[in-house]
């Protein structure tokens, strides 16, 4: 039996939408299942206090300042690294031998499991140069981790800026460093900041890398070099060990709703960027 | 080559090649000061390459290769040690399309003073007047200076990056097609402008429009292929030009 083009058209059209709904079905599931379980546990005492025996009661205080530690510190390593090699890659070498090799090594980089930058940042930051257990391992693994997110989405940002613009600023007299840092970064910056924020995000829902770098230990750390359990960490634990189940959906809802608020800004920043780039 | 003979920029057996394709062949040309020189010629002929030359822009493309001469108030451009910012400057660009930043209007014109150095905000607003009151924006946008630059119209546009240009006070204004994204009238504007700005500034204008070239340019200069044909008074070339190739091309049996 043949279709007719109409036909057809239609049972496209129809086929399209149920995968569409099924896809955002699922999602919206897991997200509304979890934050049905976690939020009506998410208290303000939740928020602010350390946890006991375990976690079986009390908070995830110490682990949210884990969180914003070790994640806040990989993005601050990576961000300026990421942001002056796409620099370097994009306005001050031309096509070349060297060039494709950072590419791709960043492309290879970016697709290794977390597993093993975690393995990586405890022989090397850890165990090699004696950081310990640590925020500063855990940090540092973090960073070398989203470093190629960062380099890739700020090389799209800085290319998306039109090639006019730097031969106006070449043409007034300016060099190229302050053709890169008045015009180049200035429209791209939006396009930047959309990578950073992403790789926040993956940063605060990493599990496995930090598991290995910064430790699990549960107390309020008081420096950089102190062991510290990140949130994604704690409900992992929480959840393996069958500990009481309404303290891990509660902190995956505050982990959710962190992501979700991060995303956003995110998409505020990309709406800004298409918008600048009309 | 005019009346008094004084030359600003001078090219003497100047080449360009492209990697293999030799786009500019022994070009000798002399650019009276304060005044317009426009160069014609047929599409792909080298116009926009021999004007970029003048400014180094062409360092810019990787393959370019330039030997020769250019002497800019008899100093010569291409010699080793030239400073590409100060060179700049004073020979700056004007583009076929209007590509305002896409900043406020002010931002735009202040964008080069600021970037070298300027960072008082009134002598900012200063050079932001005087700069827009040279290509007479300065009353229809004396109170829109923090409106978007890419709200205005592309007249407004070109005319404010030719404001952005002048606010460093180059002393030779290079334009590549300046009108061709306009309107008639908005080229009548624009062409009316060129002639009050050559009271102060040398300018060239790249221009596939004879008409256009015979209105507004005291000098002309004919290209064809790379090799710069013939150049002299703008009537001389129009009225009666010496060589074949020039006539052909102004009475319009080619190109
Ligand atoms: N970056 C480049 N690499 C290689 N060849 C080029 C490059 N730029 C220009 N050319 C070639 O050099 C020749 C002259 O180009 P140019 O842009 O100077 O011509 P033009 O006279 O300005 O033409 P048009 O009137 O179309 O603007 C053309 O044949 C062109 O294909
Ligand atoms: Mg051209």
């Amino acid at each position: 039996m043949r279709l007719s083009p109409a036909a057809s058209q239609r049972a496209a059209v129809a086929v399209m939408w149920t995968m569409t709904a099924a896809t955002i079905g699922v999602l919206a599931f897991v997200i509304l299942y979890v934050l049905a379980r976690g939020l009506p546990h998410v208290t303000w005492e939740f928020l602010s206090r350390a946890p006991e025996s375990m976690g079986r009661r009390g908070g995830i205080f110490p682990m949210i300042v884990g969180t914003l530690a070790v994640s806040g510190m990989g993005v601050l390593i990576s961000a300026p690294i990421g942001v002056a090699t796409a620099i370097y890659l994009t306005e001050y070498t031309r096509k070349g031998m060297l060039t494709t090799i950072i590419r791709f090594g960043a492309d290879c980089l970016a697709g290794i499991p977390s597993i093993i930058f975690g393995l990586f940042g405890f022989v090397f930051f850890a165990v090699g140069l004696g950081m310990g257990l640590s925020i500063l391992s855990g940090g540092l693994t973090l960073a070398l981790m989203v470093l190629p997110t960062i380099i890739r989405t700020s090389e799209e940002a800085i290319r998306a800026v039109p090639q006019s613009f730097r031969e106006v600023s070449f043409g007034l007299g300016c060099t190229r460093w302050q053709t890169v840092l008045f015009v180049v970064l200035r429209s791209a910056l939006p396009g930047i900041g959309t990578g950073i924020v992403l790789s926040l995000g993956r940063s605060i829902s990493e599990t496995a890398a930090v598991m290995l770098t910064a430790g699990s230990a549960m107390g309020l750390p008081q420096s950089l070099f102190d062991s510290s359990r990140t949130l994604a960490l704690h409900f992992y634990i929480l959840a393996r060990e069958g500990l009481p189940m309404s303290k891990a959906y509660a902190t995956a809802a505050v982990l959710i709703v962190a992501m979700l608020g991060l995303n956003l800004l995110a998409y505020g920043l990309m709406k800004r960027f298409h918008a600048k780039a009309r | 080559m005019t009346d008094n003979g004084q030359v600003k920029i001078r090219t003497e057996r100047l080449n360009l090649h492209y990697g293999a394709f030799h786009a500019l062949k022994d070009v000798d040309m002399a650019v009276p000061p304060r005044m317009i020189t426009s160069i014609i010629g047929p599409s792909g002929c080298g116009k926009s390459t021999l004007l970029r030359c003048l400014n180094r822009m062409n360092d810019l493309i990787g393959t370019a290769r330039v030997t020769g001469r250019i002497l800019l108030d008899g100093k010569d451009i291409l010699a080793g040690g030239t400073a590409m910012t100060s060179l700049r400057r004073r020979v700056g660009m004007v583009f076929q399309r209007p590509n305002p930043f896409p900043l406020s209007v002010f931002d735009n014109v202040s964008y080069g003073p600021r970037v070298h150095g300027e960072l008082d905000r009134r002598r900012l607003a200063g050079i932001v007047e005087s700069a827009l009151r040279a290509t007479g924006l300065w009353e229809t946008l004396k109170d829109r200076l923090n409106e978007h630059a890419l709200s205005l119209s592309p007249e407004q546009q070109q005319r404010l990056c030719i404001s952005r240009l002048v606010a460093v006070e180059p002393e030779v204004l290079l334009m590549d097609e300046p009108c061709s994204a306009l309107d008639p009238i908005a080229t009548g504007h624009v062409e009316d402008l060129m002639k009050n700005l050559a009271q102060n500034y040398t300018i060239v204008i790249v221009t596939h429009n004879m008409q256009q070239a015979a209105r507004v340019s005291d000098v002309t200069a004919f290209m064809y292929l790379g090799r710069l044909i013939e150049s002299g008074p703008t009537k001389d070339i129009f009225v009666k030009p010496k060589e074949k190739q020039t006539e052909d091309y102004i009475t319009g049996r080619f190109g």
